[in-house]
């Protein structure tokens, strides 16, 4: 065990209120990086982006736990592998670790975070009070989603609240960045620096209006977006065609949503299930043709990932690997996305109070 | 119902004149309701408007009306409360992700916009949580008062 005294078990009013710590490494894993001129957050995912690379982030799911190991152990399967890691809010309205404590958890040690945030659970006071917390506590990059319907998920008889959209709250995230106020007018004593993001779905009708809406996001603060998951290239074509005509790849990072899927039947049922998710016939007709679902499942979304970058205005992928995490290191490197680059490694050094063996006891 | 809101929708364009039209004669008898007092005028006002709303657009009350930025179509009734849609939801047939036999609001809103001219739908604010329940119309009769007040 650490011969650290607890805080808050010593004498009352002895010393000073923060006593000077040295750094727990030579490298404070949790710092954030200088702001570079003409950016609006310290985040490194940021950086990646502006400076032309194709970046690469991979969703996290957040346990159903209160164990943090189990967020660190889900994290550093990314480790090395992406830009920055994805942390949802309550994804398909299933309740797990909120995106802000597995976010916590992750900048402590020096991951970078994107945290999503569902308007469907929480108003505009918890929003913004969210967002002050986590940028206090280093996550840089948020990005703002309506949410499933309450519907969809395990508590289904659970008040949706929906008081913003993620529109909406795009609107109110960039005020408090740009105007340093709260959507009320109250000022704010500091203002958090953030990278903004937003989802889109050019798979999902009415296909016209979508690239429409993407401007719409970014006229609302979205400086990146994250689609959906793609399996119909020439969908995507159509959509960046526009994209580009409107010049929106140029005001806003564009990175496209793929994963590997494990089987036809799991492709099936992702396609009547999950809301938003189209699955041409083809890709499920290969599937079930192949002799290893699972290993096809893989092959595809490398195949897709090779053609999504050639795709010009695409500034890199988003992988949702739900159940297959341990294949996203496999799938970024045959792809050859990265293409000799090497995204940051954090090797985190978890406290040993966290640690399995620690929780073993209780 | 459900007929009746398509209905408003396919004639978007029109309805929108009309709404024009009946702004300019409530404007015109605001100096009336300013006589009778506009919170004696709330209930009675918005009982009429729920009823013809109702009808038209299966009005949910908002009282903020924006029925003119969303091609007619309601976004009130979007089980998202989505007021700047369509989310990604959509299903493939255009349907609602999570009413499926009920066409998403916002796939309505955009026919609609197309219907009125298109340009329409712009980026709308946050709504006003205390204004549910109450007349829209009474509101919007307000704010033009005070505007040619000035």
């Amino acid at each position: 065990m650490s011969t650290l005294r607890h805080p808050g078990t010593g004498p009352l009013n002895e010393g000073p209120a923060f006593p000077a710590m040295k750094s727990p490494g030579p490298i404070d894993p949790g710092a954030p990086l200088e702001r570079l001129p003409g950016h609006s957050s310290r985040g490194r995912l940021e950086r990646v982006l502006r400076a032309g690379e194709f970046a690469v982030t991979a969703e996290l799911s957040p346990p159903d736990s209160a164990n943090p190991m189990d967020v660190f152990e889900r994290a550093a399967i990314f480790d090395g592998w992406v830009d920055a890691i994805n942390a949802t809010d309550g994804s398909g309205a299933n309740c797990h670790m909120s995106s802000l404590g597995v976010c916590a958890l992750l900048t402590r040690v020096g991951y970078a975070p994107v945290m999503q945030i569902s308007a469907r659970d929480r108003n505009r006071i918890a929003i913004q009070g969210d967002v002050l917390s986590a940028a206090a506590m280093g996550v840089t990059n948020i990005l703002c989603l309506t949410g499933d319907g309450v519907q969809c998920g395990d508590h289904p008889e659970a008040q949706p609240v929906f008081d913003l959209d993620c529109m909406t709250s795009l609107a109110v995230l960039s005020t408090m960045r740009d105007a340093g106020t709260f959507a009320s007018g109250r000022r704010l004593d500091h203002a958090p620096e953030l990278f903004l993001g937003a989802a889109a779905n050019p798979f999902s009708p009415p296909f016209d209006y979508r690239p429409r809406r993407l401007q719409r996001k970014i006229e609302a603060g979205a400086q990146f977006v994250q689609t959906q998951y793609c399996f119909d290239i020439p969908r995507l074509e159509r959509y960046m065609e526009r994209v580009r005509d409107l010049g929106l790849h140029e005001r806003c990072f564009i990175l496209v949503g793929v994963g590997p899927l494990a089987s036809a039947r799991a492709a099936r049922w992702i396609r009547t299930h999950v809301p938003g998710v189209h699955i041409p016939d083809a890709v499920i007709d290969r599937l079930a043709g192949a002799a290893d679902a699972r290993e096809e499942g893989r092959r595809l979304c490398v195949e897709l990932i090779q053609r999504i970058r050639d795709i010009e205005g695409i500034s890199g992928i988003h992988l949702m690997a739900y159940r297959q995490e341990e294949s996203v290191a496999w799938i970024i490197a045959e792809s050859d996305v990265l293409k000799g680059r090497t995204p940051h490694a954090v090797r985190p050094v978890i406290p040993d109070y966290m640690q399995r063996k620690a929780w073993a006891k209780a | 119902m459900r007929s009746m809101k398509d209905w408003s929708v396919r004639h978007a364009h029109r309805l929108a004149r009309l709404y024009v039209v009946f702004e300019h004669l409530m404007v015109a008898v605001e100096p009336l309701a300013r006589l009778i007092g506009h919170e004696r005028l709330e209930r009675p006002v918005a009982a009429v408007e729920r009823a013809i709303k109702g009808t038209l657009f299966d009005c949910r009350m908002c009282g903020a009306c924006v029925l003119s930025s969303t091609g007619m179509s309601c976004p009130r009734n979007c089980p998202k409360n989505v007021l700047n849609g369509p989310c990604g939801g959509v299903r493939e047939d255009g349907a609602c992700e999570v009413l499926p036999d009920m066409t998403c609001v916002w796939v309505k809103a955009v026919e609609g916009d197309r219907n009125m001219g298109g340009g329409t739908i712009g980026l709308l604010p946050a709504g006003d949580h205390r204004l549910i329940r109450r007349s829209s119309w009474l509101r919007v009769l307000r704010q033009r008062a005070k505007v040619s007040a000035r």
